[in-house]
């Protein structure tokens, strides 16, 4: 028996939403293979995940202090991954950021207090969009592939953040991070650890969405997106666009660090690169660059996050259960996805021509 | 401390820190030369790591602790070969899964492989036997170059792998099809090669690479255990390829320089140096450095068509139907 | 029935060979025979299944149904080094060359009986004898991206001999080639005969079937029409009747030449390669009018892909100026030359004409989304676009399940229509259109010629490129040759004759003759 790939006539809508679903599914199914090997009972430790994410009212609120951040930086991504952009910086965009915002809380103290908390946080996402802007422009300009780019960007910033939490910005005592930012400057908390940010991530999906989906420039981008030389040749200007979506897409990875900083670290300090980049990826490439559907995926991502932070201290089962799943879910998805698009034919005896 | 002392502890710290990266860069070269980035270096490198320290300790046995890491490098980049070649999935986004993935394992596995009477399991354990450096009488005396014959056997191999690695590539009628592969898999194609066969093989041997790389720092370079000890080499390594302009030939001199910029870190200070240039700016310049080899390389091409070009096809998956 | 008589066995038998891909039937029942020092030439319209039927000899693809004998053996070719192995070799269209590597290495890439170390200096040995012995100079040292066409050729045929080749399948060969290079060819082919060796050549180019080959075997649709021996055929218009399966038109109806103000001028246009500096266009002038239609004859790959290019901002030029309706738009983005009124059909319509994963409807729209027709200051106003979409599917009859499929599920002919549609309904007075009717089928090309005729009469001015002087005598009011980059000559249809094109075309000035 012998199995081949067939294009699709049309692309599967049904697939779109069932392999996603499967691949979460499956992905607990390995996992739990994972902790049996391991010596563990997945179904205690799924439960005691669950509880660590949604059991009260405070790990709720944990939960959806991560889900904001990892829900920027999804956005963030979406955007560049619908021009067929490969920002795997989104990382590194973050902390640039979060060095936008400190600069301003720690150094412009001249500003009144009032208009310290928005004008970091308009610094941090420009910092961000610049940080997103540089490879856009190499990529633009001379087509420098942005993949090796960004990723390389991720690395420099980091160490640069590096030196100025433990060198030139360091605070007088302790032996790293900054000064902590004027309380008067912090980000408002709405529901216990839940902050403002919630209403900055949701009025960006908001936006996104109907940018995306309703106007002029969103259906540039789609067309950009999916054949870049049909694009130019209807006078879509692609260098200006993919600058200005890496821009966008920078600033708003610099914002989820802003946000994040303003209203949970308080300062620049190691731990600044908390992965969040690198699961927005993921986040982008689960909801299909849908910035609704980004909204369920980051709380997921979130909610594995802090459930299996919550193992160590139940369970006594390392941390890392959490980023396992994670990669786990994207294994099943990206082998699924292929089936939007084809389908497979199992070739019978007869097609073998006579052996 | 007079400069030759210095020059000579300097460059026996580049090697221990450069075979682990030439390893794994190694193999990442040849696998982005058939067409296939593999983004999970990280992770697959951590495994290795993970797995060879884990061998090593409950055996004591190095070369199966080097078997087992291999293997097991070779296994986390099937996945991702499966995932690019035959399901035709993105390669950047299958390589952080693969990243993600082998880096929550490791980290996972850490915790739970080791005796269960420590605290943090195999963390913080050191290994009984690991890999000395074995001197050559004679050679190992030079001034400075002695530190070349005063290494591992993991970097010994190194000496003859790495002339062979290039040999292999531009000699042999199998580096030929790698070339071929990576450069134009249609042709390929219709010369009668399976390209999925070898982008496969290939995948497949650049992981075993990048696990023996990892488990060079877990059982030679800092012989213990650490959650996310290889600590970012695993995306060195795909800055390092780019340096080496995808020639096998040339990766020693980015693990050189790499490797010596790091140590160079710690070599001043433990020389007592005041630093001059924060470390942190060492630590990040080999990205920086590579981001902008990588420029300029993009726009000489540009120019003229040189030898510095990326495979053609990197990144791209391929099938015969596809018009 | 339409098989040759002949004692010997044939090198090669095709029977019943059928071949699907999704949506296409590619090749429906095919039996196709070959003896010993015989050309085949295989002829057929773009698409008619040529290429794809000798994919399926050399193992490229594998029939869905149909058997293949070589030298009467019946043969399983799973992959092409299968049919490397029974002496089959093939030169595509498009080269099988790794740009990157040598002419020695790519001769010898992917052959099984290699030693583990190929030694280099006896294959470059006997690649310089088999390069003198039929003349084709090549130097085995020397990267393919540093030759030219030609040379690539050249490499590719002696790729097939070193492998000792016995069947030979050229694809469109001459396509790319000067009338030089094409002569060159010819000679070598004959030696080749001469060998025994058997060769089945693919064109569409009638004048080649009678020049090169034995036996012509013509494809329609992916099936078999006709096979018979070149000898008997009495008129080229016969063997173009079966390829088409009707009679050529010979005229189209079209009010009188009434040519208005200038609309499109090119001045002094000069476009270097980068890198090499080669001329691409050399010294390119042209006036357009409004009313007019004005063809760019010439063989593929002489520059006048690159002239629209640059006319239509998506190439800049190194000197000279375009000028529309006077005003100088030389080297504007492509979005300021849309403005000025200037509609594109481009040469590779999968590829620039549309969208292939977006729907019908937004590919119709794509050059109003930006107007207040579509949309609402930024905002795209999805109701009038479906009505929009809706009537220019009605008006140009395109047939698709809905306006909301995916315009690459469409067939060739409907895509063009979608193109053409969406081109002349935001036309502002000139019309670019590249190999509009390339590879389409007989209606489909009636209809464009029908709209660009449509054009003209309404006033516009019409840039039509095609490589059919036919379509070009037909449609057009005056043509210009182009050769290597040069206008040779623009001519007055009412006055051209095909052989003085042809010479024209093939770069032959007009005072030497």
């Amino acid at each position: 028996m012998r199995f081949a790939l067939e294009k699709r006539d049309s692309k599967s809508r049904k697939m779109t939403v069932l392999v996603p679903i499967a691949s979460l599914l499956l992905s607990f199914l390995l996992g739990a293979i994972v902790l049996t090997l391991s010596k563990a009972n997945p179904i205690q430790t799924y439960v005691a995940m669950f509880k660590g994410a949604f059991g009260s009212q405070s790990k709720i609120q944990f939960t959806l202090v991560k889900t904001v951040p990892l829900l920027l930086c999804g956005l963030a991504v979406g955007i560049a991954f619908r021009l067929k952009f490969w920002n795997i910086g989104a990382e590194g965009q973050y902390v640039s950021g979060v060095i936008g915002i400190t600069w301003v809380m720690q150094f412009w103290t001249f500003l009144p207090h009032w208009l310290v908390l928005p004008v970091g946080i308009v610094v941090g996402v420009l910092f961000g969009a610049i940080w997103g802007g540089i490879p856009g422009v190499l990529k633009a300009q001379w087509s420098v592939d942005e993949t090796l780019a960004t990723l390389m960007m991720n690395y420099i910033i980091i160490g640069y953040a590096e030196y100025l939490y433990i060198n030139a910005w360091k605070a007088p005592r302790g032996n790293m991070g900054t000064v902590r930012y004027p309380e008067y400057a912090w980000l408002p908390r709405i529901w216990g650890r839940v902050h403002a940010g919630v209403f900055f991530a949701l009025i960006l999906v908001a936006i996104l969405w109907f940018v995306l989906y309703k106007t002029r420039w969103g259906f540039e981008l789609n067309m950009i997106g999916k054949n870049q030389k049909a694009a130019r040749c209807q006078g879509v200007s692609i260098k200006k666009n993919i600058i200005l979506a890496m821009l966008i897409s920078g600033g708003i990875a610099g914002l989820a660090g802003v946000i994040d900083s303003a209203a949970v670290t308080h300062q620049l300090t190691k731990g600044v690169n908390g992965g969040y980049g690198f699961t927005g990826i993921i986040i982008a490439w689960m909801s299909g660059l849908n910035p609704i559907a980004s909204i369920f995926v980051a709380i997921l991502m979130a909610a594995l996050d802090t459930g299996s932070d919550a193992l160590q201290i139940t369970l006594k089962l390392p941390s890392a259960m959490g980023e396992v799943l994670q990669g786990l879910i994207l294994i099943p998805l990206l082998a699924g996805s292929i089936f939007t698009e084809y389908k497979l034919l199992v070739l019978g005896k007869h097609k073998e021509s006579s052996k | 401390m007079n400069w030759i002392d210095f020059m000579t502890k300097l460059l026996a710290a580049t090697l221990a820190m450069g075979t682990s990266l030439t390893y794994a860069t190694l193999g990442e070269v040849y696998t982005e030369k058939t067409g296939i980035l593999n983004l999970g270096m990280e992770g697959t490198m951590l495994m290795g790591a993970l797995t060879g320290f884990a061998t090593a300790f409950a055996t004591g046995n190095l070369l199966l602790a080097i078997i087992v890491s291999m293997l097991v490098g070779a296994f986390f980049s099937l996945m991702h070969a499966f995932l690019c070649i035959t399901m035709r999935a993105n390669q950047v986004v299958s390589g952080l899964a693969i990243t993600m993935l082998g880096t929550g394992l490791a980290n996972f596995l850490g915790q739970r492989l080791g005796p269960a009477s420590n605290t943090y399991n195999l963390c913080g354990m050191n290994l009984e036997s690991k890999f000395n450096n074995i001197a050559i009488p004679a050679l190992s005396k030079i001034p400075i170059l002695g530190a070349l014959f005063d290494v591992s056997l993991l970097t010994y191999a190194l000496y003859l792998l790495i002339p062979f690695a290039w040999f292999f590539m531009y000699k042999t009628k199998h580096g030929m099809v790698v070339r071929a592969v990576g450069e134009n898999p249609r042709t390929a194609a219709a010369m009668g090669i399976s390209v999925s066969k070898i982008r496969y093989i290939y995948t497949v041997i650049g992981g075993m690479f990048a696990g023996l790389g990892g488990a060079c720092l877990s059982l030679s370079f800092t012989p213990s255990w650490n959650d996310g000890m290889t600590g970012g080499k695993g995306w060195i390594v795909i800055a390092l390829v780019i340096f080496a302009t995808w020639n096998p030939g040339r990766v020693v001199i980015g693990t050189l320089i790499f490797g010596g910029i790091t140590s160079l870190q710690f070599s001043l200070q433990a020389a007592g140096f005041k630093m001059v240039i924060p470390t942190q700016f060492l630590a990040f310049s080999p990205y920086l450095i590579t981001l902008v080899v990588l420029t300029a390389m993009t726009i000489i091409n540009q120019k003229k068509k040189g030898s510095f070009a990326s495979p053609a096809a990197l990144g791209t998956s391929f099938a015969i139907d596809d018009k | 029935m339409h098989e040759i008589e002949t004692d010997d066995t044939p090198v090669v038998r095709m029977v019943g060979i059928t071949k699907h891909f999704p949506g296409v039937l590619a090749n429906n029942n095919v039996d196709l025979t070959l003896h010993r020092g015989e050309v085949l030439a295989l002829l057929g319209e773009n698409g008619a299944g040529k290429s794809t039927l000798m994919n399926m000899l050399v193992g490229l693809y594998r029939p869905d149904s149909g058997e293949i004998f070589i030298n009467g053996k019946l043969a399983e070719i799973h992959s092409p080094q299968d049919s490397m192995a029974l002496g089959i070799g093939m030169i595509h269209q498009e080269f099988m060359l790794v740009g990157n590597m040598t002419v020695a290495e790519n001769i010898i890439l992917g052959m099984k009986d290699l030693p583990f170390v190929p030694p280099l200096a006896d294959i470059k040995k006997n690649i310089t004898e088999l390069s003198k012995h039929y003349g084709l100079q090549v130097y085995p040292d020397k990267i393919i991206q540093d030759l030219s066409v030609g040379e690539q050729q050249r490499v590719e045929i002696l790729k097939l001999l070193y492998r000792g080749a016995e069947i030979l399948i050229l694809d469109e060969p001459t396509a790319v080639l000067t009338p030089g290079e094409s002569r060159d060819l010819n000679e070598i082919l004959k030696k080749m005969l001469a060998e025994g060796k058997s060769a089945i050549f693919i064109t569409h180019k009638m004048d080649e079937v009678m020049e090169f080959s034995h036996t012509v075997q013509v494809l329609r649709r992916g099936t078999s029409v006709n096979v018979c021996p070149t000898s008997s055929i009495k008129r080229v218009q016969d063997l173009a009747r079966m390829m088409v399966g009707r009679d050529i038109l010979f005229s189209l109806d079209r009010g009188a030449y009434e040519p208005g103000e200038v609309m499109l001028e090119a001045k002094n246009l000069v476009m270097q390669s980068v890198g090499t500096n080669k001329y691409i266009l050399d010294n390119v002038s042209f006036t357009l009018r409004g009313g007019e239609i004005l063809g760019v004859a010439g063989v593929a790959g002489n520059g006048q892909q690159q002239l629209t290019e640059a006319l239509t901002g998506l190439m800049h030029v190194n000197s000279g100026q375009v000028l529309i309706r006077g005003k100088d738009y030389t080297n504007k983005t492509p979005l300021q030359i849309i403005r000025s009124g200037v509609s594109h059909i481009p040469a590779d319509r999968g590829r620039m004409g549309v969208v292939g994963d977006m729907s019908v409807g937004d590919n119709l729209s794509m050059k109003k989304y930006r107007t207040s027709e579509l949309s609402d200051h930024s905002v795209i106003k999805r109701s009038w676009v479906r009505l929009f979409a809706e009537r220019l599917i009605e008006t140009f009859t395109i047939k698709t399940p809905s306006q909301d499929t995916s315009v690459k599920f469409l067939s060739g002919g409907n895509i063009q229509k979608t193109i053409l549609a969406r081109e002349i309904d935001s036309c502002g007075g000139i019309l670019i259109a590249v190999y509009p009717s390339r590879g389409l089928d007989v209606g489909a090309t009636e209809a464009v010629r029908q709209n660009l005729i449509k054009q003209r009469d309404k006033g516009n001015a019409v840039f039509l490129v095609s490589e059919e002087l036919e379509e070009l005598l037909m449609v057009a009011d005056k043509v210009a040759v182009m050769f290597e980059g040069r206008i040779m000559d623009i001519v007055d249809v009412k006055d051209a004759k095909t052989e003085e094109l042809g010479m024209l075309m093939a770069g032959v000035e007009r005072g030497s003759i």
